[in-house]
């Protein structure tokens, strides 16, 4: 039975890595970059949550002011950090995305200092036992929430007019331009949709182990990079799968008495051996030639 | 007299050091269809995409009714009437016909407008009818011709601005292509037409421009020109 509860935290850590991992795969279909500060606005999130916490004290007020504050800061991240780069060399806005990502941590520690801050009151607690699978309540909210988003997320980009936009500019930005679509209005949004859900991802660790420091995004922002990787950068189904399948790989590897100290090899092992076999990713279109 | 709907002005365009548009002049009135031709690299593409908005020239003016557009974004063009079918088609390959075409009517807000739109496409174009849930990569590249068009006119356009709609089509479908440019007078809407297929593109249209090396050197009515010496032995293989 263990093996089952490997499979159930596995499916929760994954839903996890899937909520940032859509940001970042986001942002690099549509703004066509690599935001290497997107775990960063995880830990922003966080703070904002402990800061709602000391004035109100309420965990669910925390998580709406945490995700408000995540949406204007990726928004304004995005205006003044790399939109002067806009056709500038990939490198130059990486180097300015890695920039983001120290200045937010060093933000960060000079606002709340080296000290973890402790979140109990989001921290949540009690399983529930069926037989002897047991399940975190923490588990099941946070699977709850993965389901909601992951639907939300189809349903918007297949049927909404911003999420038919947000393929179309993905696909193609002059001849979005060219259909009347405001792309860097489409940026915009792109970047607050997947800081939201960094919010949302955020919340999700701390009801699970609520200490926050500086560095709360690094790990989960690196594995979420990897789990779009592995289902396919640019593809959103892409990046739910490849959560999902990191979440679980890493849970059951976990699980395993000999194998545990080796988990992350394990992860980047089979991000290695999904590559050789599919280079675009699980559900990533191989670059096909323009006729 | 004729109204002028389009009216471009001393046009410079650079890519970085490529002087490619050398102060180009011309007009197109409401009603016409005016071809612009001219040999590969001669700078049509470049005039079109300087017309709507995608590229920003160095010095002179677009006018559109009168109003200067010369430095409004792409975007914001094809809500005033003028949509541009660009060069290779550029269909959302991974999108579905209907989505495709959805996107043309991204400008327009009047749902009822749009709907009425759809239907005429689906009239004149049966083949995106039967494929409408069908992903537009899939076309073949008759059908991806057909789906950008019905795309642009899913704008309600008033003008519309052709960047070699002809190109790689098998001849029977090059034949198709100018019926449908030619529908597109008789609806009452203007055509700027840019083609290679000089012969094809003066059999249709009122009027011709030719640009060469990014200069116009002749224009004026297409008959006339098509009975022109130069342009006989440059672009009509005569
Ligand atoms: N993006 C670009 N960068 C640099 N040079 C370009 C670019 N696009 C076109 N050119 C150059 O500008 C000239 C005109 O090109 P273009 O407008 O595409 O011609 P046409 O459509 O008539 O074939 C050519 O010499 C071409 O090489
Ligand atoms: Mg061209």
């Amino acid at each position: 039975m263990d093996f089952i509860n490997a499979l159930i935290n596995g499916l929760s850590l994954g839903g996890t890595y899937a909520m940032i991992a859509i940001g970042y795969t986001m942002v690099y279909g549509i703004a066509k970059m690599l935001n290497f500060a997107h775990g960063d606005i995880i830990m922003v999130g966080g703070y904002a949550m402990y800061v709602t916490l000391l004035l109100v004290g309420q965990p669910i007020v925390a998580l709406i002011a945490a995700i408000v504050f995540c949406v204007i800061l990726g928004v304004c991240v995005e205006r003044f950090a790399y939109k002067p780069l806009r056709g500038a060399s990939p490198l130059a806005v990486l180097i300015t995305a890695i920039g983001v990502s120290s200045l937010l941590q060093s933000l960060a520690q000079i606002a709340f200092g080296s000290a973890p801050k402790m979140l109990m009151a989001v921290q949540i607690s009690g399983t529930v036992t069926l037989g002897s699978i047991h399940i975190a309540y923490y588990t099941i909210l946070t699977l709850a929430l993965t389901v909601v988003i992951m639907v939300a997320m189809t349903l918007f980009v297949k049927y909404s007019k911003p999420g038919r936009a947000m393929v179309a500019v993905s696909e193609d930005r002059d001849a979005a331009r060219l259909m009347g679509i405001n792309t860097n209005a489409i940026i915009a949004i792109t970047f607050a949709i997947g800081s939201a859900l960094a919010a949302v991802a955020g919340y999700c660790m701390l009801i699970k182990s609520p200490t926050l420091t500086n560095t709360l995004g690094a790990m989960p922002g690196i594995k979420a990079f990897t789990a779009a990787v592995i289902g396919g950068i640019g593809s959103i189904p892409g990046a739910m799968l490849g959560g999902i399948v990191l979440g679980v790989i890493e849970a059951i590897s976990l699980s395993i008495p000999g194998l545990a100290p080796f988990t992350d090899a394990v992860e980047f092992g089979i991000l290695i051996i999904i590559l050789l076999v599919k280079p675009a990713g699980l559900l990533g279109k191989a670059r096909r030639e323009k006729v | 007299m004729s109204e002028v709907l389009l009216k471009v002005e001393n046009l410079n365009v650079y890519y970085g050091m490529i002087h490619a548009l050398k102060g180009i002049s011309f007009e197109v009135n409401k009603g016409e269809i005016v071809s612009l031709i001219g040999a590969n690299g001669a700078g049509k593409t470049t005039t079109l995409h300087t017309i709507t908005g995608l590229i920003h020239p160095k010095e002179g003016r677009v006018l559109y009714k009168g109003e200067e557009i010369t430095r409004t974004p792409a975007h914001k063009i094809v809500g005033m009437g003028m949509v541009h079918v660009p060069e290779g088609r550029r269909i959302f390959q991974g999108l579905s016909v209907y989505d495709n075409l959805l996107l043309g009517s991204y400008s327009r807000k009047d749902k009822n407008e749009i709907k009425e739109n759809l239907e005429k496409v689906f009239v004149q174009f049966p083949r995106l009818a039967e494929r409408r849930t069908q992903l537009a990569g899939t076309l073949s590249g008759g059908e991806q011709q057909m789906l950008a068009m019905g795309r642009a006119l899913l704008s309600s356009p008033e003008l519309i601005v052709l960047d070699e709609p002809s190109m790689g089509l098998s001849p029977l479908l090059v034949g198709e292509v100018f019926e449908i440019v030619k529908s597109f007078r008789e609806a009452g809407k203007t055509v700027l037409l840019v083609e290679q297929n000089a012969k094809k593109a003066m059999s249709i249209s009122d009027r011709a421009y030719v640009l060469e090396n990014g200069v116009i050197t002749m224009s004026g009515d297409s008959r006339e020109l098509a009975e022109d010496e130069r342009v006989r032995k440059a672009y009509l293989g005569a």
